[in-house]
């Protein structure tokens, strides 16, 4: 049993339904409770689909447990078929349905329904969102893929790929699908079929009829993927085009795989991201200290050009896809750091504070971390929120997506000589180290202590008959509270030496998020050097001992 | 009965036919009541005994995730206590113990069934007396079913409150007390607590209470008003301790709210010229904030689907204060007893429907073709797209609505969809 507070990943349920709906002419027959159609909303919310996904729920109570379950989905199936008419048909239980033991897979068989039926066993005790997406992802494939019954001959024709992974309710898919697919089509690479995205069972069935796939989310494809090469002799691609360099490092990989030339498209390829960094105003990014966490794709790519594409120091890696936790810890390597692979959030929230980064790249619970902690920060990775579905075109892959990735990332930091004006005039009031970057509204961020902000919270000891001015069940749906302890500085226990108050005041003065070091090793220094009290020349004189 | 408003069985939708379904549901189950629940009450803990399902339904119930601190979690059965490798009551002792250990402000925990917890027939009951008995008198364990296969959306609160219902304290005085059953917005309890004030009335409390540790008392002199109508189980439980119900419509609206404040000083034994002179100015105020939603809403067609039992007394108040016509109103339970007064009001002919086949409910409502729809987030955006306009349903729920300062606020709900749809045509 696992105490939760905020899950990254849905059930693997979910991830069959994100396979589902960015499918066509697919239905799906989830044996499931009432209350487990709140998953349709994901879709119809955040991501704002203007059709419901393509899911029939049987919605058992628990009068029908005693009774006949299994009737219930049998009639579900079927009117699920008469009314949609679909052209292949999912099945499957979700956590509770599980439980009861129904097979639906047995069920829809016995129905002896005109159209291919693909039973799922997604283990909801087990497994999460991603892992459910791609094995519903490989099953449909194996299902519904057809063997060429001779070896494929290319003849004069053009290249022509699969592009594997998009999904429904992803992060930038719709995006990065067509940057990627312009790309391509650009080199002189046809399309066979994109999937799940778009594709319907015929789609399926001709994946065939292609030279190679490019896999862009290996979290949903990669099992499919590997399927293919083995069975239908499909090499696959393995660079993610994430940043301008891996997406030169993509274009060569795909020509190899195409047995074309790629070096003219590499040649007039179009990306301001590189000249940007290069540019002397970027230079402010230098060694900034980024910690990075999300899906293992996605974290992986933002490190690298975090670190070799802006400048930035990695001092954070980690990913909740224990699935790809090995090449999570490979590449945490690479930076020297240890990585953190875990999908508890108080977990992640914890290392951040501790490491005292600058900019957080991370999902949207990493977001609203930094929020907290009144640090900058982007969003690099699901799980998705109503933002990451923005109005414009704004992929993440390809020369465009590294574009974005540098303003999304930028943006957040405090401007080049904003910073400097910031150390120069540290005492000022309204111009301080804690006021938030004058582009981002300017106010100061307050960290309140917990028992303050409860003291504020509860005035209240009558429970009646006393008026109450402060509503508290808020008017909105949206709710967000400023109260969390700040953990960036920890209590002052235990110190060897006693602080100076023109020492303490001078130490205020140092950068927030390497202060804590600054204390630490003056104390050290101190100690070491038997001061019993640290003055500013302590502080400097441990400043220079330390920067030798 | 209210002495207010006569009711004849032979008018309005007293007798009238529902239509009962069985489905396909689009709706919550009563976990997510724990949205509002424990903002509520402050010094209260949720703790969900369930699957990643349920801890991912809390987090996207409300549209948005709720991030700060909050006071409910999810202890997420895994396979090793399916499997029987690990003991679920050590399991669960554990995660409690590491809970309160990391928020020792809680004084109350709700340990919350779901459906995996009740199909393996895990005893919640029996958890919480035991941790109860450990953690007491710090903190009180109780324990509710909030599950889809038991409970529908805003039933959870139900099953909350009948749960609290044992907790509160017995009433030593048996002179007669009102006591408001049902969580309302602060901002609503505060202004109910001013007419009353004003009529005289100064024995009265309201349940839930802001604080686990001032739960009102309740004897036979308690007499209980409802401020929800989804509250059968909680109404039974407090009955049992000896309350009295009174029958009323819910303060929906000027009329609804009149009727409901007029019942409570009835019962209170204040004379109606006070309760109507204390209500005087913020009735009339209402009524005239109401006028311009009128104006808008008049003969518009409104369509229910179920959700959270409130459809009843919305369309009420919607055909009545506001002249709209009802096409179907769909409610997932129908409690004809407690809605009694609401049905008698409604518009005779009005369809009504119980439970839900949700694919039979879309094709009826694309047969009526009504000018708006209230519906759930799963359904809402999909029949904009089809060229309705919708009003989410959970709206109905998150927003302060009750109340005569409210009224305008409920039906400016109505109007911003339908305006805006004209605003964007223009």
């Amino acid at each position: 049993m696992q105490l939760t507070l905020w899950t990254y990943e849905g059930p693997p349920h979910v991830g069959a339904m994100r396979v589902a709906t960015a499918m066509r002419e697919v239905h799906y027959v989830l044996h499931a409770p009432q209350g487990d159609t709140y998953a349709d909303l994901l879709f119809t919310m955040i991501e704002r689909s203007n059709k419901r996904p393509p899911v029939t729920y049987t919605t058992f109570q628990a009068r029908d447990l005693g009774g006949d379950t299994a009737q219930l989905f049998k009639d579900a199936a079927r009117d699920a078929y008469e009314r949609f008419k679909p052209k292949a048909m999912m099945v499957g239980a979700s956590c509770t349905a599980e439980l009861i033991q129904d097979d639906p897979g047995g069920l829809a068989l016995a129905l002896d329904l005109p159209i291919p039926v693909v039973a799922l066993e997604l283990p909801a005790y087990q497994r999460k969102e991603n892992w459910g997406a791609a094995e519903t992802f490989y099953q449909m494939v194996r299902a519904l893929a057809v063997k060429p019954s001779e070896p494929r001959v290319r003849g004069d024709r053009k290249p022509r790929c699969n592009i594997l992974g998009p999904t429904a309710l992803g992060f930038r898919h719709r995006d990065d699908l067509r940057e990627i697919s312009h790309l391509l089509t650009q080199i002189g690479i046809d399309i066979n079929v994109v999937a799940p995205l778009g594709a319907s069972p015929a789609d399926i069935a001709r994946l065939h009829d292609a030279d190679f796939n490019v896999m862009l989310y290996p979290e949903v494809a990669h099992q499919a993927a590997s399927w293919m090469t083995r069975n239908l002799g499909l090499p696959c691609s393995k660079t993610i085009p994430i940043g301008a360099n891996a997406t030169k490092s993509f274009i060569r990989e795909v020509a190899a795989l195409a047995g074309i030339d790629g070096e003219t498209a590499l040649a007039d390829s179009q990306s301001r991201s590189p000249w940007y960094a290069k540019s002397v105003d970027s230079n402010y990014l230098t060694g900034k200290r980024v910690f990075v966490f999300g899906d293992a794709t996605h974290a992986i790519a933002a490190a690298r050009v975090a670190a070799t594409e802006l400048g930035f120091e990695v001092v954070g890696l980690g990913t909740y896809s224990r699935e790809f936790a090995r090449d999570v810890r490979e590449a945490a390597a690479l930076y020297g750091v240890e990585a953190l692979i875990s999908d508890d959030y108080l977990e992640v929230e914890e290392r951040i504070a501790e490491l005292q980064v600058e900019l957080v790249l991370g999902t949207q619970m990493e977001r609203h971390i930094a929020k907290r902690l009144g640090l900058p920060c982007a969003v690099i990775s699901a799980p998705v929120h109503v933002q990451d579905f923005p109005a414009r075109y704004s992929p993440q892959m390809g020369f465009e997506g590294a574009n974005v990735l540098f303003d999304t990332w930028v943006h957040p930091l405090m401007m080049g000589l904003e910073e400097h004006l910031i150390g120069m005039f540290r005492g000022d009031f309204e111009f301080h180290e804690d006021a938030a970057p004058s582009h981002l509204g300017g106010a100061a961020h307050l960290l309140q202590p917990r028992a303050q902000a409860q003291a504020q919270a509860q005035p209240h000891t009558q429970p009646h008959t006393q008026p109450q001015t402060q509503p508290q069940i808020p008017a909105r749906a949206v709710i967000e509270l400023p109260a969390q302890p700040n953990k960036q500085e920890g209590p002052a226990a235990a110190i060897p030496a006693a602080w100076a108050p023109d020492a303490e005041k001078e130490l205020r003065k140092i950068p927030f998020f390497v202060r804590g070091k600054a204390r630490r090793n003056t104390e050290r220094y101190a100690q070491n050097h038997s001061v019993p009290v640290i003055t500013i020349e302590t502080l400097y004189d441990a400043k220079a001992h330390f920067s030798r | 009965m209210s002495l207010v408003i006569p009711i004849h069985a032979d008018i309005g939708c007293s007798d009238a036919p529902v239509l009962k379904e069985r489905g396909q549901r689009e709706v919550f189950c009563g976990l997510t009541g724990i949205i509002w629940l424990h903002r509520k009450m402050q010094d209260a803990f949720f703790l969900v005994v369930g699957s990643r399902t349920c801890a991912h339904l809390i987090q996207s119930a409300a549209g948005v995730m709720i991030f700060a601190e909050p006071r409910f979690a999810t202890a997420i059965i895994d396979e090793r206590d399916l499997a029987g490798l690990a003991d679920v009551h050590e399991e669960l002792d554990r995660v409690v113990a590491r809970l309160l250990q990391r928020r020792p402000d809680i004084r109350l925990l709700f340990l919350v069934g779901s459906c995996p917890s009740e199909v393996i027939k895990l005893d919640l009951h029996r958890a919480a007396g035991r941790l109860s008995q450990q953690f007491m008198p710090q903190v009180r364990v109780l324990n509710y079913s909030g599950s889809g296969i038991e409970t529908t959306f805003t039933q959870g609160e139900d099953a909350c409150l009948a749960a609290l219902a044992p907790e509160l304290p017995v009433a030593t005085d048996p002179s007669p007390t009102l006591l408001i059953v049902g969580a309302l917005a602060d901002v609503v309890e505060d202004q109910f607590s001013r007419l009353l004030t004003a009529m005289g009335i100064t024995r009265f409390a309201f349940f839930p209470s802001r604080q686990s540790t001032t739960l009102p008392a309740i004897g036979p002199g308690t007499k209980m008003l409802l401020a929800q109508p989804f509250l059968n189980d909680t109404a039974k439980a407090l009955e049992a301790r000896g309350a009295e119900r009174i029958a009323s419509p819910f303060p929906l609206g000027v009329e609804g709210s009149s009727a409901w404040l007029h019942a409570a000083a009835a019962a209170m034994g204040v004379a109606k010229e006070n309760c109507d002179a204390a209500i005087g100015p913020a009735r009339q105020r209402a009524t005239q904030a109401l006028a311009i939603h009128g104006r808008a809403l008049r003969g518009k067609r409104i369509f229910f689907f179920p959700d959270s039992q409130l459809e009843i007394p919305l369309a009420r108040f919607l055909a009545r204060e506001l002249g709209m016509v009802l096409t179907e109103v769909g409610t997932p339970y129908l409690h004809r007893q407690h809605l009694a007064e609401e049905l008698a009001l409604l518009p005779a002919g009005t369809a009504l429907s119980e439970g839900q086949n949700v694919d039979k409910q879309l094709d009826r409502c694309r047969a009526f073709q009504p000018d708006i729809v209230v519906c759930g987030l799963g359904l809402a955006n999909p029949l904009e797209a089809e060229g309705f306009t919708t009003k989410w349903s959970i709206e109905l729920v998150f927003t302060p609505i009750q109340g005569f300062e409210q009224a305008a606020d409920l039906a400016g709900l109505f109007t911003r969809p339908l305006t805006r749809r004209t605003l964007l045509a223009a």
